[in-house]
């Protein structure tokens, strides 16, 4: 698990509280704006030339970052998406004998580059929804067998010229003054670099980014905490492969000419290898691989045929050769190396205590039957691990499921959150039958839940965990992150993540990562979470495992405030002393079956689950 | 299309699908046993029948001197591997493998009339050679990073792959070759001309499955590497090393690979970079297969096999995108079963 810490301002440094006398990111940002700002004026013209190479590739290996590096999904076809960009534009700007409908569009460039990536997202959204449900290792291959097929479309259709390719492409045109020029050129290509990185930095600092970065390693949670994950996956899709799109149509007017060449598998394989070289979950990452992989083939295609001569393909020999030994020596790749060297000093989220309160849900009257569950049952096989199980939880109510290990409370609380269906039985929640509908939906409706093996991303900090949880609250999308837009309601957001660690007592630890709090904690942290979301029924497993004993006292008092507040608890739970002291009623499972239900008192002199817990008595 | 030519075509298809499924076989069990996407299965394959069209001219194949310094790379490993405690027979065993072996071999590929050798000879010379380079790879690459990524084991598959591309235009030349068939026999079944090396490549095909089969129901060796596939961790446990079972799997990888090498090299004319392509159509079929299922695999191959003669007759210019759009619908069929959401690892 690791949600990648890309937003600057997502961590603290190592050691805490140390940044005065650091430099900050914004005077590194700027030195880099003004060092790409200046570039072309002292260079030579080869270097300017393969700088734009750089650019261009590094827009692609951007969109990798995103996609691969944060959300987990391999592509080796991003080279096809180039080439749907690149070939778009040249057929309607240079393309000869155009049938009418597509005349329409001809001539202008700019309008060949939104039909582009109008194409490409259609294009994307179809492979996206053939591939992106499936689980991680048939992305890569799926990617590797569509990018050969778009590469052999491009090599036979008529149209594209066929392996010769397509020539006459018209320069691109700033107010009436041609870009012919790469000096000028440059500055286009990196306009369009900087404004695609500092656009991913802003997305993935933000609601929509958070669901991101849950994707790789956190998909069972970010469901629970009702976010879809399918969609979040198919956006990150659509971005890199637009991103891959726009570096083509850059290419194809810097280049003039278009052939398949550049748009192979093993094209695309390079654009995946300088997002892995340069850091793939760092956004920075993807312009240092770019630079580092086409600088060294251009240096090695250079001074090797000089060492060895020309007879043989060194190049792509030392170049295999470096890849290994780079990524047997730094697996995670250039990026945090570098970013060890510079003290940046790192800045905390700030929260506004002035935001607007989150608007809430209206919570149902005390003593509403919020969750009945009637005669479930679930067979695995012939197992039957529950069978015609039936309870109710009240608002203002905290019911505690227990039983001995193996008596199938944890499928149960399963069938109750979704995860499983049930194979008969009924399951109300407010009211509504919510089997099989999902836990993304049933947390739509206001239940939420923590997990017996805490699910946390550890690389992000506990105050964004926790605002994940909230992210039903927001409506805002990509766009308006992209672009900074959504500030209003992600301080509100933020605003009531912070309210919520502060009430589970985790205040102290806000901007730590959360991998490194101790268990309980993360799975006090996880209780934050589900108070985010607003809920009005709580499923906690095992919440009080792992807590010391004033964690467990804390934990009591700030459920036991919770039902005052009308919140329905259900907990499964293995601690007597807990449980006894702070639950209303208690339901006893073994073997699959409800065995005893009552008050506290009641159960524990009750002889069935004396016997279930302590062993019969020989008769 | 008149029957006989539709014969032709899935006799065709069914020769090259049995070479697909071997490697297809090959691709799952790399990737059960060690997470790791196998991209330079096809290098192997390539080496294979290059280096049986080098023997065949009567030349020591250049995959010898790939051996003898991967073989001495490996030994040098070992040695600062063990440069702590220096367990005295891991060495003596690796010395044996790793220098010795490769010497002894050079030895007798010099003194033998590599031309003048029974063809079968011929291709045991060559599986010497070059089998025992998937285990070496296994130890250089693989071995540092066995708790990698599948993406970081991925990457490090495909720059393998483009190095592998390299040394094979290093040591073959650009020139493509095509090798002998097994057999020249023509059988007649009514009116099919049945020919004798598409029942080799059947047969040898068969053998190998069955084999494997065997090897992994019936070996110990073989449990060790299924439990590696079903668990990691509970395989350790039990005493099964992970780098055991990965330098078997890739010697068993690497058997695959260049058997059907030497099968395909009659079939078809290979270059130093021909394996790409033939290794992804057996990536193909083992998708279909879903990465797991070695059975579904084998269906998998043979359709690529009989999609790619069928598709050459009538539309050979699409020939590549048809085999590879093929997996669409697959991954379809396979997206719209799939329900739930799970962790990526």
């Amino acid at each position: 698990m690791s949600g990648a810490p890309v937003s600057s301002t997502s961590s603290r440094p190592a050691g805490r509280g140390v940044s005065w006398g650091l430099l900050r990111p914004q005077t590194l940002l700027v030195l880099f704006l003004l060092a790409v700002l200046l570039a072309p004026l002292v260079l030579s013209d080869f270097t300017v030339t393969l700088l734009n190479y750089v650019g261009l590739s590094a827009l692609v290996a951007l969109g990798l970052v995103l996609l691969t590096g944060i959300g987990g999904l391999t592509s080796f076809g991003q080279a096809a998406f180039v080439g749907l960009g690149a070939y778009t534009t040249a057929v309607l700007t240079a393309g000869t004998d155009l049938p009418p409908a597509l005349a329409m569009l001809a001539g202008s460039p700019w309008l060949a580059l939104l039909v582009g990536l109008l194409l490409t997202s259609v294009v994307a959204i179809v492979l996206g929804s053939v591939t992106l449900r499936l689980s991680g290792h048939y992305l890569p291959l799926g990617t590797m067998a569509w990018g050969i097929s778009l590469y052999f479309l491009f090599g036979t259709t008529e149209m594209l010229g066929g392996h010769s390719g397509l020539s006459g492409i018209p320069p691109l045109e700033l107010f009436g003054f041609p870009l012919t020029e790469s000096r000028h050129y440059y500055y286009v290509v990196w306009l369009v670099v900087l404004v695609a990185v500092l656009t991913s930095r802003n997305l993935l600092d933000s609601r929509e980014g958070r669901a991101i970065r849950a994707l790789k390693g956190g998909r069972v949670m970010a469901e629970a905490m009702g976010i879809d994950t399918g969609r979040a996956r198919m956006i990150i899709f659509v971005i890199a492969a637009l991103h891959a799109c726009t570096a083509g149509w850059l290419y194809a007017h810097l280049q003039r000419f278009v052939n398949p060449t550049p748009f192979g598998l093993h094209i695309g394989i390079e654009y995946l290898f300088m997002a892995v070289v340069g850091g793939a979950g760092h956004v920075w990452g993807a312009l240092l691989g770019a630079g580092v992989i086409t600088l060294l083939k251009q240096w090695l295609q250079d001074i090797l045929p000089r060492l060895f001569g020309s007879a043989g393909n060194y190049e792509v020999i030392v170049f295999g050769l470096l890849m290994v030994l780079m990524l047997q020596r730094a697996r995670d790749g250039l990026w945090p190396l570098l970013a060890r060297l510079v003290p940046v000093r790192q800045e905390v989220k700030v929260i506004d205590p002035q935001a607007a309160p989150l608007p809430r849900k209206d919570q149902p009257p005390h003593g509403e039957v919020i969750l009945q569950a009637r005669e479930v049952t679930r067979r695995f096989g012939g197992l039957v691990a529950n069978n015609a199980m039936s309870l109710e939880v009240r608002a203002g109510e905290i019911l505690a499921l227990i039983g001995p290990n193996g008596a199938g409370k944890s499928t149960m609380f399963n069938q109750l959150s979704g995860v499983d269906t049930p194979t008969s039985g009924e399951i109300l929640f407010r009211g509504r039958a919510i089997a099989g509908l999902g836990a993304r939906r049933i947390a739509a409706l206001g239940m939420s839940r923590t997990f017996q093996h805490v699910k946390v991303l550890s690389r992000m900090s506990v105050l964004e965990n926790v605002a994940l949880g909230a992210h039903r609250r927001g409506q805002r999308g990509v766009l308006s992150a992209a672009w900074r837009l959504e500030r209003a309601e992600e301080a509100r957001l933020l605003r009531d993540a912070a309210a919520q660690v502060e009430r589970v007592g985790l205040g102290e630890v806000m901007h730590d990562e959360a991998g490194s709090l101790a268990l309980g904690q993360q799975r006090l942290l996880e209780i934050a979470r589900a108070l985010c979301s607003d809920p009005c029924l709580l499923l906690l497993d095992e919440p009080a495992a792992g807590l010391r004993l004033k964690e467990k006292q804390a934990l009591a008092a700030l459920l036991t405030r919770l039902r005052a507040e009308g919140m329905a608890v259900l907990l499964v739970e293995h601690d007597m002393d807990f449980v006894m002291g702070l639950v209303d009623r208690v339901v006893v499972m073994e073997f699959g079956q409800k065995i005893a239900e009552g008050l506290p008192e009641d159960i524990q002199s009750n002889p069935a689950v004396l016997e279930a817990y302590l062993g019969g008595v020989e008769a | 299309m008149d029957p006989s030519i539709m014969l032709f075509l899935a006799q065709d298809g069914i020769t090259n699908g049995a070479i697909y499924t071997i490697l297809a076989l090959a691709l799952v069990m790399v990737f059960a046993v060690t997470r790791i996407i196998f991209i330079p299965q096809g290098e192997f394959l390539a080496w294979g029948a290059l280096s049986m069209a080098t023997v065949e001219a009567g030349h020591v194949p250049g995959t010898l001197w790939v051996l003898l310094l991967a073989g001495g790379l490996v030994f040098v490993l070992d040695l600062w591997s063990q440069r702590q405690r220096r367990d005295r027979r891991a060495l003596l065993r690796s010395a044996g493998w790793n220098v010795a072996y490769p010497l002894v071999l050079a030895g007798l590929l010099s003194l033998l009339p590599l031309a003048a050798l029974p063809q079968a000879v011929q291709a045991l010379l060559v599986m010497l050679v070059v089998v025992p380079l998937g285990p070496m790879l296994y130890r250089l690459a693989f071995q540092p990073l066995a708790e990698a990524s599948v993406l970081v084991l991925l990457i490090v598959a495909v720059s393998i792959h483009f190095l592998l591309v390299g040394v094979g235009l290093l040591i073959f030349g650009p020139e493509g070759s095509r090798t002998q068939p097994f057999s020249e026999a023509q059988l007649e079944l009514g009116s099919l001309l049945v020919g004798g090396h598409t029942l080799v490549v059947m047969a040898a095909s068969l053998l190998l499955i069955g084999g494997l089969y065997l090897f992994f129901g019936r070996s110990l060796y073989g449990k060790a590497l299924r439990a590696t596939a079903v668990n990691r961790n509970g395989a350790r446990l039990m005493g099964i090393s992970p780098a055991l079972a990965g330098r078997l799997t890739f010697l068993l990888a690497a058997l695959i690979g260049v058997m059907a090498g030497l099968m395909f090299a009659p079939l078809s004319t290979v270059y130093y970079d021909s394996g790409f392509l033939v290794g992804l159509k057996g990536f193909v079929a083992a998708i279909i297969g879903g990465l797991g299922s070695y059975p579904l695999a084998a269906g998998g191959a043979l359709l690529v096999g009989l999609l790619e003669s069928f598709s050459s007759f009538w539309a050979s210019a699409f020939k590549d995108v048809l085999v590879f759009t093929l997996i669409l619908p697959v991954l379809m069929a396979r997206s719209i079963l799939s329900h739930g959401v799970e962790d990526d690892e």
